[in-house]
């Protein structure tokens, strides 16, 4: 299923985001490992959203490329971009469950669009994909009828519905209570483990990025360009920068300059 | 010394200032600074420090301050920034721990130059050139949209196409079954209202008979099918911009495409297809009501029978009448959907951008409507249908 095991997943290079003239960041270079659970971060405003979006392929970059297993992403067919695209899985900020159909029929769409399981088959893989993210017994809720959490949660199941070789996630903790948070950060952990799955995580939640996070990116809203990229335990332990050193101590550590 | 004090009898509050020596001064604030209170306006105490010249530390500081709220540390801010920039010192001590941690909480993060938006003024000329330039823009995305409303109609064809058949069934019924009642009263009224305006210059011939003719032909050829049109852009060319929008504001449309799935066969194909099969059809039902709608009148006004009327009505309207009518309302029906699923497409994302939607959805469909419609009957005009 996989064609090319090589090492590294994604790779980013000399990226220029924009909207128009105003430039959101520019010149971004890293690469992400297969098997990674790389974290986007950086303060308020500072373009991360942006970032996942031209990762998504969902905005094309002003200047720069995106390469999936070496392939240039924006360069190639729009046929062969959808099949990239197929091996996604994103969830977003709000969850964006389609608001007409139940929790189960969204897990489904995928399932049904772009496998040929039978329909019990995908009601197995669907109370399966509810209960990992901790919602067994909720197929038949609409979005609307379940809390933010639940939503999210929600969401996460519906990427997950395709076993995706990549999983996005943007700001997946941001209003779940704390314990909901940590069984996301396992689930995550989880993930990367058994299924050896990508994955690509914007948030700014200290706890998740040091419990979770093998790789990084950090982004500056003044300078518009990135700043480091690495382990952020290890950022923290060797970066000179004195602003990632107050971001990663939520702004109590100071830089050690002896190190 | 004391240079200039606020006047006492129209001010709630107390703002003195006091200049020590040369290059000192101390801005004493008292009274009640909460709501209610009346305060002298902070314009006006700078534009008297304005006049003390040489300074070069300035003394908050308060005493017998009863209450106060925001507008303390607002009042302070201005005058803190006023000195800021020209570079004297502000001692805060004096004032309460909780007014100076808040101002140093105001002043912890600096406003970044460039960061405040200032309103440009324009010239007419400007805005014109906007104007065009954005209907340019308009226009692309307009093309662009029917591009990828043909390549998906294309798949469609091809039996490639994804979309779920309840949509379909559930928009049909929404833009069918659901929109009779109304389609029903408006169709009937109209022929009513043709019929008596047709019937005061044709009864002073004696022609009530006509009545039929002018309602039939006008009906079948003209208005049935503008009237449903106009009636469907409003109920349903707003809602599917609406829903769209929502979808879009909800980052619905952003997940589909990142399914794979690709939202224009998706949520707009099963949306024109319901509106291009269904408005036909109400086309034909009002052409029928708007006949009836005749036939009340010249029945019960002008002595006219309903079989003379019927057989009248029979004589005059001819197949080729109705073609054209029913060609005209699926040119509409296209139409409508285009502007009101093109607007949801292309929504922005905020609560005010889906109203929008929804309006040039209304406003676009109207537009398209009435030009494509002269365009027919000039055409038709033309070849003698």
């Amino acid at each position: 299923m996989i064609a090319t095991m090589e090492k590294p997943h994604i790779t980013v290079n000399d990226l220029t985001m924009a909207y128009g003239d105003f430039v959101i960041q520019h010149d971004l270079n890293f690469t992400i490992d297969r098997g990674d659970v790389f974290i986007i971060m950086g303060g308020s405003g500072c373009g991360k959203s942006t970032l996942l979006k031209h990762l998504i392929g969902l905005q094309r970059p002003v200047k720069g490329d995106v390469f999936y297993n070496q392939r240039n992403f924006w360069q190639a067919s729009q046929k062969e971009q959808a099949k990239v695209m197929r091996r996604f899985g994103v969830l977003y900020q709000s969850g964006a469950l389609f608001s007409s159909l139940t929790l189960a029929e969204n897990i489904a769409l995928p399932l049904g669009e772009f496998t040929r399981l039978s329909r019990s088959e995908i009601a197995d893989i669907i109370s399966y994909k509810l209960a990992l993210v901790g919602l067994a017994g909720f197929q038949d809720y609409y979005p609307s009828e379940i809390s933010g959490g639940m939503q999210k949660r929600a969401g996460l199941a519906r990427a997950m519905a395709l076993d995706p070789e990549i999983l996005f996630f943007d700001e997946p903790s941001a209003g779940l209570d704390p314990v909901s948070a940590r069984l996301l950060d396992d689930l995550i952990i989880k993930l990367k483990d058994t299924l050896g799955t990508t994955i690509v995580v914007v948030t700014h939640e200290l706890a998740s990025i040091f419990a979770i996070g093998t790789n990084s990116v950090f982004l500056d809203s003044d300078t518009k360009t990135m700043l480091a990229t690495g382990n952020p335990k290890k950022l923290l332990a060797e970066s000179k920068d004195f602003k990632i050193i107050q971001f990663l101590t939520r702004g109590e550590g100071n830089v050690n300059n002896e190190a | 010394m004391n240079v200039t004090a606020a006047n006492r009898q129209d001010f709630s509050t107390d703002v003195h200032l006091e200049r020590i020596d040369a290059d000192t001064l101390v801005i004493r604030l008292a009274g009640s600074w909460a709501q209610g209170a009346i305060i002298k306006p902070v314009e006006e105490v700078i534009r008297e420090l304005d006049e003390l010249s040489g300074l070069r530390r300035v003394f908050l500081q308060t005493s017998q301050l009863e209450k106060w709220d925001s507008r303390l540390p607002a009042y302070l801010l201005k005058i803190i920034d006023y000195y800021q920039a020209k570079d004297v010192e502000v001692d805060l001590s004096g004032l309460p721990e909780g007014v100076q941690g808040l101002l140093k909480l105001a002043r912890a993060v600096p406003e970044r130059a460039g960061d405040r938006r200032t309103v440009k003024k324009t010239s007419a000329l400007y805005e014109f050139g906007k104007t065009v330039l954005d209907g340019l823009q308009d226009a692309k995305g307009l093309i662009t949209f029917i591009g990828e409303a043909v390549l998906a109609f294309w798949a469609l064809l091809q039996g490639k196409a994804r979309f779920r058949t309840v949509d379909l069934v559930l928009c049909i019924q929404e833009a069918g079954a659901e929109a009779l009642p109304i389609v029903t009263l408006i169709s009937l009224l109209v022929g009513l209202i043709l019929a008596f305006v047709g019937a005061v210059q044709l009864a002073m011939f004696g022609a009530q008979i006509y009545i039929a003719d002018l309602v039939s032909l006008g009906t079948v050829r003209e208005m049935g099918a503008l009237m449903t049109a106009v009636i469907m852009s409003g109920r349903t060319g707003a809602a599917y911009a609406a829903q769209l929008g929502t979808m879009n504001v909800n980052s619905e449309i952003d997940a589909l495409k990142t399914m794979g799935i690709s939202p224009m066969q998706f949520l707009v194909m099963p949306r024109m297809l319901a509106l291009a099969l269904m408005l036909p059809l109400l086309c034909l039902y009002a052409d029928f009501m708007g006949i009836l709608g005749g036939a009340l009148v010249t029945i019960s006004v002008f002595d006219v029978s309903l079989i003379q009327y019927a057989h009248e009505a029979r004589r005059i309207v001819h197949v080729d009448d109705f073609s054209i009518g029913l060609f005209k309302s699926l040119v509409f029906a296209v139409l409508i959907a285009t502007a009101g699923c093109m607007r949801g497409m292309q929504c922005g994302r905020s609560a005010s951008a889906v109203g929008n939607a929804a309006t040039s959805a209304v406003v676009n469909s109207i537009v398209y409507i009435v030009v494509a419609d002269s365009l027919i009957t000039l055409i038709c005009n033309e070849l003698n249908i």
